[in-house]
């Protein structure tokens, strides 16, 4: 055989997978709620009395099964935030997310868990740990999550 | 408690950005080749392989039996374990397991990836929830960025104090002839570079590596033969908390990764960590995880951790080395990324570190974190333990 160098290769792939990943009855009425009431719903535990939203079937603790469902505020305060700046691939889209873009934890009033979500704010130096943010909704809500369209700040808020 | 576990072995390939000059199945079976001539054994001497990547990484899911002429596993029991970020200390943990159980005498322990060949942070989305949390969620920088606000917040540190850690590991990173960036870099440097997702910035962050690591491990009776200076496991400890990300609870310290300490400690008779700990491989994914999780490790008080670093305590020469490898910030072949944390603190305790050595070295502690702040913990030591 020859010497000869030969190239390093690659080759691209692109797998397209649809999934359809079921809500189920808590999820669901979260989403429901979302769309025909701009409301926020999350579950309490029977055990524990921890308030997690979004509403799931379990508490991970307690491993019991939970039931009671608690209206949950529009507004909280925020918890962490990032601003992000670099461009990666959306699997959610097969697109490149658009940047810059804020998102942060808030723990609305009610709940106990925190919630994660957009900011209206894709500035760092205007976002701070603990100011009151509250829910903007799509007017056209389709029954999604993303009926919320992001977390605004809410003037002359109370920082905690 | 079970039977006696060393580690007779451990390999590592030249980690760097690219390796198009071989396929993953090749990228393993230097690693393996590389452990098995470490611990001077052939295939033929192992009992059990178990092998581990990020899912979606490289979008094959059964490398367990694809990878196996590089795995060394050809007729062997061979099982892949993933568990996110702690996928290599999990593998580790589950060589440990198979010879702690008996049933076991020789198990090769292996964790790669190929970070190079798709989009890590559009993979690693993949892991949160697909409804609620995907759509926000922006990967391990993002997630690690939210994080580090908070620790800004509540414990006054600056982005100046975090760029410590990254200037520490990029300097023990030119003594290890495996790492991936080998360059010197300065907190100037730190603080000039791109910002990826506020506050973290290109070179707060670990590096997407191409890379592989394997660990032979052994039971009593067969590593007094294999080595003469055999690593023994003396703890292991697992903490997971998480259904979504905003579920974990922040309250206090890292508190996965402080129960899996506490609980090594404790069961080792450990009670002064900072000064019976010779050295520590600490999964930094992060600079600024890397300062605060120090007070996890229970060295200091709480919110303590910039005093230890910026006294040196952390440093080559310091009372408690961290990452003398150059750790996580240097090379991160995800996959891989925890079992090189074992690999490393089994060549310390060995002496077999090389130029990175610290000399004397006798207990070592290996830590490993995942995306959902998930915290493996391994001791190992140059004495056999109780």
């Amino acid at each position: 055989m020859s010497r000869k160098k030969y190239p390093l290769l690659t080759i691209s792939s692109e797998i397209e997978l649809p999934y359809n990943y079921s809500l189920g009855r808590y999820g669901g009425r979260l989403v429901t709620e979302l769309k025909h009431n701009s409301r926020i719903v999350g579950i309490k535990c029977p055990e524990c009395g921890h308030v997690y939203v979004p509403p799931r079937r379990v508490c991970g603790k307690c491993f019991i099964e939970m039931d009671e469902f608690v209206e949950i505020s529009n507004s909280g305060i925020l918890q962490s935030f990032t601003v992000v700046y670099f461009s990666f691939l959306d699997p959610e889209t097969g697109k490149k997310r658009p940047v810059p873009y804020g998102y942060g934890r808030i723990k609305l009033d009610g709940a106990n868990s925190e919630f994660l979500c957009f900011l209206e704010e894709s500035d760092f130096e205007k976002l701070k740990i603990g100011v009151r943010v509250e829910a903007v909704y799509n007017e056209n809500r389709v029954g999604s999550f993303k009926d919320i369209k992001y977390f605004k700040k809410v003037e002359d808020g109370d920082p905690s | 408690m079970g039977q006696r576990v060393a580690i007779v072995g451990t390999g590592q390939t030249h980690h760097r950005s690219s390796r198009k000059d071989v396929n993953g199945v090749e990228l393993i079976q230097e690693a393996t080749s590389r452990a098995l001539e470490d611990a001077g054994l052939r295939r033929e001497d192992i009992d059990a392989v178990i092998i581990g990547n990020m899912d979606h990484f490289e979008g094959i899911n059964y490398v367990d039996m694809w990878s196996i002429d590089g795995n060394g596993g050809l007729h062997k029991p061979v099982m892949k374990v993933t568990t996110g970020g702690t996928t290599g200390t999990t593998v580790a943990i589950a060589g440990y397991y198979h010879i702690a159980s008996g049933l076991f005498d020789t198990v090769l322990a292996i964790g790669w990836e190929k970070n190079s060949e798709s989009d890590t942070t559009a993979a690693i989305i993949t892991c949160a929830d697909p409804y609620w949390e995907r759509p926000t969620f922006g990967g391990a920088v993002a997630g690690l960025a939210g994080t580090a606000c908070e620790y800004m917040h509540r414990y006054g540190i600056t982005e100046r104090d975090a760029a410590l850690i990254a200037v520490r590991d990029r300097k023990n990173a030119l003594k290890n002839p495996y790492a991936h960036l080998r360059k010197e870099i300065t907190v100037e440097d730190v603080l000039k570079s791109p910002m990826l997702a506020y506050p973290i910035k290109l070179l707060d962050i670990c590096p997407r590596t191409d890379g592989a690591c394997a660990v032979v491990f052994a039971s009593e009776d067969k590593a007094k033969k294999i080595a003469d200076k055999p690593a023994w496991v003396h703890q292991v400890s697992s903490r997971h908390n998480y259904t979504f990300l905003t579920d974990i609870e922040r309250s206090g310290r890292m508190p996965t990764l402080y129960e899996a300490c506490m609980e090594v400690y404790k069961n080792a008779g450990i009670r002064d960590p900072l000064h019976e700990l010779d050295v520590v491989e600490m999964y930094t994914p992060s600079s600024f995880a890397g300062l605060v999780w120090i007070d996890a490790l229970g060295v200091c008080d709480e919110g303590e951790a910039v005093r230890l670093v910026s006294n040196g305590v952390t440093e080559m020469d310091g009372e408690l080395p961290i990452n003398p490898s150059g750790g996580v910030i240097s090379t991160n072949c995800i996959g891989a990324t925890g079992l090189i944390r074992v690999a490393e603190a089994a060549m310390q305790v060995s002496g077999k570190a090389g130029e990175h050595q610290i000399e004397g070295a006798k207990l070592a502690l290996a830590t490993g974190f995942g995306g959902c702040s998930w915290s493996d913990v391994l001791l190992i030591g140059s004495s056999k333990p109780n």
